[in-house]
């Protein structure tokens, strides 16, 4: 078990694309603590495949270093690594059996075979798939694989991390929820350093104690699920995160005032300076309010959609040319003649994207 | 449940069974009409029985022959299939180099076999060809045309030559549909290079080798142009395969009716192979079935 470290890690595929500046990562410099639970969270392409596979060793970075705890790990083999990894398709053994195939990461390792008899006998319960130790793998169900692939790695009791990517992509819906969970008994059970990449937000967030959202291969933001839903600190992470995402609007700041399509929101706590050509204010659909137009404070919309996804509302809504979007309880009544009032403690303002200030406290 | 009836199912069916009835079943009727029967010529036919093949089944001939041509066929695959995935295993997997390699192994495939064979009939020729003259010049007595064994050693590297592409090309796309995670798992685990080839790359292979082994074994064990082109079947009758033997009974001696006889239990003698080939080489690595019935 180990922390690993990331120190100022750059990638790109080939000397042209480098050449080019074209990185699928650029700066990585980040640390993930041994024995925490971390999902790396992005869209496709975003490099959090590619960053995952330079902490376990199957790409070299063409800039920067790898630490497991002290020790430099850059130029070392996946094997040299010891670290395990679960991959998007279930990769399993076909002629082997189940037992067989928990058993080889062990053989391949010269371990004892009676020690591998014992280790074997117990991954086989803990994956629950004791009374399937015999049978071929290749007849096994999805989950059944993926568990194996995951037994793999686990079976080797020493590995420094247990790296997954996009584990439960085949996986059938109603298993997904069981996996994961079983998943986080294990990460309990047996406190290694995990790190979970996916797109899935659902699934970032109940697995890991700590989020890592990645965009554009850069990291945008480390935090948990809360600071993530609470303090976006990049619009990105804003839209992202939430179902739906936080409302980005383009403003211009004027005297401690935020100037969205035409109409004034009070910033609290802003200063009113103005630093940057590309400001936004952002505010999730949760702190926008729905009220009937004239009320103090709000701002007249017009209402484009309401869905309605059963514990709550949906309301898609046009600001001047800005889309705004709310969530409001089910059963609270839509006025036609609609306006929207925005939290002054839920307000985020952006410059370049990245939070600059946000009432209630300083970014 | 009743069982539907439509007249329209013969509009579909009927073109299919005119054309196999042409292309296989009609041909096949006539040998086996002479299979059972004599003829002096002049349509005037005679029935004859099983005598025919009583005579094929007790002639030493054909036994001789068919041993020859199971050595043979055992030979080229016990070359031609490690050779193909040696090979193929050290083909490039992506890059200039990949179609490079792949038209490379192609081209010997794509030569008429009549050529194949003169191509290697004067190649081995101890007096101008490029082979047969080296390797005498290396002081070896070699001489296809006189010695037996040099006989089949041509016969052999030559359809090596000709026909190891062909395993190399199926089990390269063998290969390169399995997917990168595969190897990456397996690094991650550890494996040497034999288990990656053990328990990835060759249960992966399985089907393509299955598919592979099946035709060189039907073309080897029909096997005719090349050697008929280079040995004419000799020195004596060393090289001379079913296929050759069965040619020079029917043509040279005009024995139709044995000739036909000897088509039939030929024919029998392929399916029959093919199909243990096929049975043993899916169940292998197939689970049984279990008591408890959790499949």
């Amino acid at each position: 078990m180990a922390r690993i470290r990331l120190d100022h890690i750059r990638h790109a595929y080939t000397p042209e694309l480098a050449r080019a500046g074209n990185f699928a990562l650029n700066n990585i410099d980040t640390a993930f603590e041994d024995g925490g639970a971390y999902a790396l969270l992005g869209p496709s392409g975003c490099g959090k495949t590619t960053l995952l596979n330079i902490i376990s060793g199957l790409l070299t970075p063409s800039e920067g270093h790898v630490y497991f705890d002290r020790t430099d790990v850059t130029l070392l083999t996946p094997e040299a690594r010891n670290i395990a990894q679960v991959f998007q398709f279930p990769v399993i053994y076909d002629t082997m059996t189940v037992a067989e195939n928990l058993a080889f990461p062990l053989k391949n390792r010269k371990v004892e075979a009676r020690e591998i008899e014992r280790r074997v006998a117990d991954m086989l319960k803990r994956i629950g798939l004791a009374d399937k130790a015999g049978r071929k793998a290749r007849g096994l169900t999805a989950d059944e694989k993926q568990k194996i692939s995951l037994g793999r790695g686990l079976v080797r009791s020493d590995v420094n991390a247990i790296l997954f990517d996009e584990p439960l992509t085949v996986i059938d819906p109603h298993m997904k929820w069981q996996l994961r969970s079983e998943l986080k008994q294990l990460h309990r059970e047996f406190e290694m350093t995990m790190v979970y990449v996916t797109h899935d937000q659902t699934e970032a967030l109940t697995f890991a104690d700590k989020v890592v959202v990645m965009y554009d291969g850069e990291v945008v933001q480390i935090g948990t699920p809360e600071e993530l839903f609470e303090r976006p600190q990049h619009t990105f992470v804003g839209y992202f995160i939430g179902s739906p995402g936080m409302n980005v609007l383009p403003c211009r700041i004027e005297g401690g005032e935020a100037i969205v399509a035409g109409e004034r929101v009070a910033l609290p706590g802003h200063s009113g300076e103005r630093r940057s050509e590309k400001t936004e204010l952002g505010i999730r659909p949760e702190f926008v309010g729905v009220v009937e137009r004239g009320q103090p404070g709000a701002m007249p919309v017009t209402i484009e959609k309401v869905e309605d996804i059963g514990s709550e509302r949906i309301v898609r809504a046009r600001l001047g040319g800005e889309r705004v979007t709310a969530i409001v309880r089910e059963g609270a009544s839509v006025p036609g003649d609609a306006a929207v009032t925005f939290d002054p403690n839920a307000l985020n303002l952006y410059e370049n994207s990245r939070l600059v200030a946000r009432s209630g406290g300083a970014a | 449940m009743e069982k539907t009836w439509n007249n329209k199912a013969w509009f579909f069916v009927t073109p299919v069974l005119v054309l196999v009835a042409i292309s296989a079943v009609i041909p096949l009727m006539t040998v086996v009409n002479y299979a059972f029967q004599d003829t002096f010529g002049n349509n005037a036919f005679f029935w004859a029985g099983t005598s025919w093949f009583e005579e094929v089944l007790t002639s030493e001939r054909f036994h001789s022959a068919l041993v020859r041509n199971l050595i043979f066929s055992g030979i080229i695959l016990a070359i031609e299939v490690p050779l193909g995935i040696l090979v193929a295993l050290a083909m490039p997997r992506k890059g200039f180099w990949v179609p490079v390699c792949l038209v490379l192994m192609a081209l010997p495939l794509l030569i008429p076999w009549n050529v194949v064979g003169t191509i290697w009939q004067v190649f081995a020729r101890t007096d101008i060809g490029l082979l047969g003259a080296t390797v005498s010049g290396l002081g070896i007595d070699y001489n296809y045309v006189q010695n037996p064994l040099d006989a089949w050693i041509t016969v052999v590297v030559m359809d090596v030559w000709h026909w190891t592409s062909l395993v190399v090309l199926l089990c390269y796309a063998g290969l390169v549909s399995i997917p990168d995670a595969y190897y990456q798992a397996a690094k991650i685990d550890g494996a040497s290079r034999w288990a990656v080839f053990r328990y990835i790359q060759l249960p992966k292979m399985g089907r393509v080798l299955l598919i592979a082994v099946l035709l060189r074994f039907m073309d080897s064990f029909m096997i005719y142009t090349e050697p008929f082109v280079v040995t004419g079947g000799g020195p004596g009758n060393s090289t001379t395969f079913l296929s050759i033997d069965l040619v020079k009974l029917a043509i040279g001696q005009f024995n139709l009716g044995e000739a036909a006889a000897m088509s039939l239990i030929y024919f029998l003698i392929i399916l029959t192979l093919s199909y243990v080939f096929y049975t043993v080489m899916t169940n292998v690595g197939v689970e049984k079935p279990q008591k408890g019935g959790d499949a």
